[in-house]
């Protein structure tokens, strides 16, 4: 964090600051909580804008199945208004305050900014996919709003997908509107005891294309964590009414009995398992250790999986196999391999938490072909013209 | 009507050079001029706009495209590119100096991978095409616009469609994993791939339902679902559509999200019944078609749930499909609904915007004394999930004065709907036909640092440049 701090109180007052930035050609980190300042590069600022003092629901229709906030409102602040209507955002956005040791929960700003999913993104959809629309300020200190309060929308361009992931390197986020759901009645989970994790990631598979509503497929390998299982397990979450979970569990464990040895998580052992996992806690990574999400299709999730293991790390694998936590030693060369196993199989990286000097060392994102990099650069350009938002965050000199 | 940008006199004298130019890069049947073969692509599903363009290309590869687009970047020469041509806002409307690019010709399913749910096919595959060629696994491809047996895929990601189930499985946006397409200046890009959540920009978001502004697309990687067990719908009718929508309201508080969620007013429900005697009551106010998934158990249960929920809003009829037949019977008429009234009147303007879905009572009053005000009849079909509205404005074609009545009254239509919080388009687009609203939805500084983005794409504004955005700003 640098020494120079300021939190308006007000979205005009975040704009106005952000024009005073450009102006003076000033580079501003942008964060809300600062619960992820650890994430990805460390941004070069003498002063920090917060969102952090630009809280409150704004609207909250849970017939109309939406929810706007401004963006520095506490995520649990968030979850608690759905659950008093038992709704939820149903791509169930990590709490990532044990990983990166901060004390403050996060805003929902910081969410969409980093379009951070849990578990059920492989069936529900991405943050990105449930935002609808946003207010942001621009480079030049303009408020400028992106789709709306409606659950379909596609007039204009789509700048809620463009910001949603975009780390704060193209506007400040002061308010989010995002589409939520009913939350399940129950759930229950079913844990495989599988030979490989290659068996382990086709039990997943074969789940995930069943009828029965898979909404969390995550395998947690024997050398998984300090604590790790004694044996690698698959794990399948169904979510539903109770006849319906009951019906489906059971139709499920018979479709994938030939995987291996199965048991059933009732409902508080089962939703204590995917808080876990969301949380990517089974890796028990170390203070000094970095992590990686690795992101590749499924069927090449075991080869991450192995490739890791014989550099040293561990790992953790949701998605249905096609995301890859890794936990592993801090150093470029221990990095050089991730990379070059997410290339192998197609895949993108993010050095996910890592000590300064090798998040300032390396590139912590995929670097993009030359055609895209040269439309990225003029794409930032067009929304941040001095450069003032976060730079260096994503990519050095960007 | 609605002005097009001047056409560049440079351009149409060189109008042979072109041509040669082009069937050097696509040759034999694929490079089109002649006038009477230019004539089906003229227009779109939005009809009452033509113009023939300079010339249409049909490439069968990517490296035609790039090759295209090259030329045509070099020699500062417009480009539309098309699908099949269902666009119903005009987007694949093309100009008089312009070459279309129709990816009719690249429709080939290059992948399918039922292990990791997903399927890579050229842009000029149809919609249902996917389907169809995952369906003997049980899979399927979600979204379903009701144009699905012609409109292509590539054209579904740049409108970012929806269809009558997009409730439950999300529109196009929500079932792309990865794109390749040909930058304006002709460069080929992948964005995406196989995997989830490529890090960095979005650009497979900022590319869907850019109404082709940003890039021609040649391949998608889509995912691919199981379908469920089976599925069954209801049909319920009210006295009112304010009930309706409580009935709505109450069915999605109470923690059901049918896929399918779909509200017809009463000039539509006597249309349909007209059209596909599929027995909808003619009393009614208002009726909700209603559809569930599961096994046998769950569908019943589920369907009870409904019922019960529907009964307490004094409904005038309630009919529970016993069998999958009895719920074809039931969508039967919703799915005639466009060919319905197109009985009663040759010619209608399908408009698409989208309004908080509680604003429906109110919206469809003043929808009506509009309809008095304009002398012209509207039907309203909604997907009540998620509050998108589609008025069927009835007009007659052969008398200008009736059109241009028609396109004011689906203009306020819009109006009111951005007044009440919602939007100019759902799912159909901006096109050319709501492109001079933009400034309703958007204010200026809005709409320029759209405008910013797409010269950050397209620095000559060469791709499709008479739609979506005000024509002051193409011509910028
Ligand atoms: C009877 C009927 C029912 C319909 N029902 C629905 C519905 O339920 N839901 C819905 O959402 N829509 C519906 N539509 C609208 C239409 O079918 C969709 O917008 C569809 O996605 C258009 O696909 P297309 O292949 O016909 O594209 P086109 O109409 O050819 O083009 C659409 C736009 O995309 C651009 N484009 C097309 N292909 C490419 C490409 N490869 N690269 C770059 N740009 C491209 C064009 O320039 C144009 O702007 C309906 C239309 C009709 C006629």
């Amino acid at each position: 964090m640098s020494a120079d701090q300021i939190a308006p109180h007000r979205e005009s007052d975040i704009a106005r600051e952000v024009a005073l930035a450009t102006e003076t050609r000033t580079p501003l980190a942008i964060e809300g909580n600062g619960s992820k300042r650890a994430l990805l590069r460390p941004v070069q600022a003498a002063r920090t804008l917060s969102t952090r003092n630009l809280t409150g629901i704004t609207l909250y229709r849970p017939t109309e199945l939406i929810i706007s906030a401004r963006a520095g409102t506490p995520l649990p602040e968030i979850e608690a208004a759905l659950a008093g209507k038992g709704q939820m955002l149903a791509p169930e956005p990590p709490d990532t305050r044990a990983l990166f040791g901060a004390d403050l929960p996060a805003t929902i700003g910081g969410i969409v900014a980093t379009n951070l999913s849990g578990p059920r993104r492989i069936t529900a959809g991405a943050i990105r996919d449930h935002l609808m629309g946003i207010r942001f300020v621009n480079g030049a200190g303009e408020v400028v709003r992106s789709g709306g309060r409606v659950l379909k929308n596609v007039t204009g361009l789509d700048l809620c997908k463009l910001l949603a992931g975009s780390h704060g390197t193209l506007g400040v986020l002061t308010e989010v509107t995002l589409k939520v759901l009913p939350a399940a009645e129950t759930s229950a989970s079913l844990g495989i005891r599988v030979p490989d994790i290659a068996t382990g990631v086709k039990a997943l598979s074969a789940g995930l294309g069943s009828p029965y509503g898979v909404t969390g497929a995550a395998l947690i390998p024997a050398f998984c964590g300090p604590d790790g299982p004694a044996n690698h397990v698959a794990f399948l979450r169904l979510e539903d009414f109770a006849e319906s979970v009951a019906y489906r569990g059971a139709r499920l464990a018979e479709a994938l009995a030939p995987y291996g040895d199965l048991r059933m998580l009732e409902a508080e052992e089962s939703t204590a398992l995917w808080a876990a996992i969301r949380d990517a806690q089974p890796l028990g990574a170390g203070d000094a250790e970095a992590i990686w999400r690795v992101s590749v299709r499924p069927s090449a999730g075991p080869g991450v999986a192995a490739a890791a293991q014989a550099a040293g790390a561990r790992c953790l694998l949701d998605w249905g196999g096609g995301l890859v936590w890794i936990a592993g030693p801090a150093t470029e060369a221990m990095h050089a391999a991730v990379v070059a196993v997410a290339a192998a199989a197609r895949g993108a990286f993010t050095l996910f938490r890592a000590p300064e000097p090798l998040r300032a060392a390396v590139a912590v994102l995929p670097e993009e072909p030359a055609a895209l990099a040269a439309i990225g650069a003029r794409v930032k350009a067009a929304l941040d013209p001095a450069g003032v938002l976060n730079p260096g965050r994503m990519r050095a000199g960007l | 009507m609605i002005a097009l940008p001047k056409p560049k006199p440079e351009v149409l004298a060189r109008r042979d050079e072109i041509v040669a130019a082009l069937r050097a890069i696509v040759p034999g049947e694929g490079t089109i001029s002649e006038p009477l073969r230019l004539k089906p692509y003229e227009t779109d599903g939005l009809t009452a706009y033509r113009m023939p363009p300079l010339a249409v290309v049909l490439p069968t590869t990517t490296a035609q495209v790039a090759a295209v687009m090259r030329y045509c970047h070099q020699h500062g020469i417009r480009v539309v590119p098309r699908g099949a041509g269902t666009s119903l806002s005009g987007g694949a409307l093309p100009l008089e100096d312009a070459v279309v690019i129709g990816l009719m010709r690249m429709n080939r399913i290059l992948e399918v991978d039922f292990e990791d749910r997903l399927a890579v096919v050229e842009a000029g595959v149809t919609n249902l095409g996917i389907t169809k060629a995952v369906e003997h696994e049980g899979f399927f491809y979600a979204p379903d616009p009701s144009s699905q047996l012609a409109c292509m895929i590539g054209g579904n990601v740049n409108m970012n469609s929806g269809g009558a189930h997009c409730l439950k499985y999300g529109v196009t946006a929500n079932n792309l994993l990865g794109l390749t397409f040909v930058t304006p200046t002709g460069e080929i890009v992948q964005v995406g791939g196989a995997h989830l959540d490529a890090a960095g920009y979005d650009w497979l978001g900022l590319m869907t339902g850019s109404e082709g502004q940003l890039g021609i697309v040649t391949e998608v990687t889509v995912r691919i679902l199981r379908g469920p067990e089976g599925a069954r719908a209801m049909l319920a009718a009210f006295k009112g559509t304010e009930i309706a929508g409580q009935a709505v309201d109450a069915i999605i508080g109470s923690g059901i999200i049918p896929v399918a969620l779909e509200f017809m007013d009463k000039p539509c429900i006597h249309a349909c019944e007209a059209f596909a005697h599929a027995g909808y009551p003619l009393d009614a106010e208002a009726m909700l078609i209603i559809e569930v998934e599961g096994s046998e158990a769950e569908q019943d249960s589920l369907l009870a749930k409904i019922k019960e929920i529907c009964a307490r809003f004094d409904p005038i009829s309630l009919k529970v499909a016993q069998t999958a037949e009895e719920s074809v019977a039931i969508w039967k008429g919703r799915k005639g609904a466009f060919g319905a009234v197109g009985r009663i009147s040759p010619d209608y303007l399908c408009m698409d915007g989208t309004i908080p879905t509680g604003e429906l009572p109110g919206v469809l009053k003043r929808i009506g004394e509009m309809s008095e005000q304009y002398g012209l009849k509207v039907a309203n079909v909604f997907h009540a999930g998620d509050g998108n509205l589609h008025p069927l404005i009835m007009f007659d074609a052969n008398d200008p004065e009736s059109f241009r009545k028609a396109e004011a009254f689906g203009a306020d239509i819009l109006k009111l709907c951005v007044e009440v919080g919602g939007c100019l388009t759902g799912e159909h687009g901006v096109g050319v036909e709501k492109r001079d609203l933009m400034g309703v939805q958007f204010a200026r500084h809005e709409l320029d640092q759209q405008r910013r983005i797409k010269t950050a794409f397209d620095p000559a504004w060469l791709l499709n440049p008479h739609k979506v955005f005000p024509l002051e700003d193409a011509a910028a």
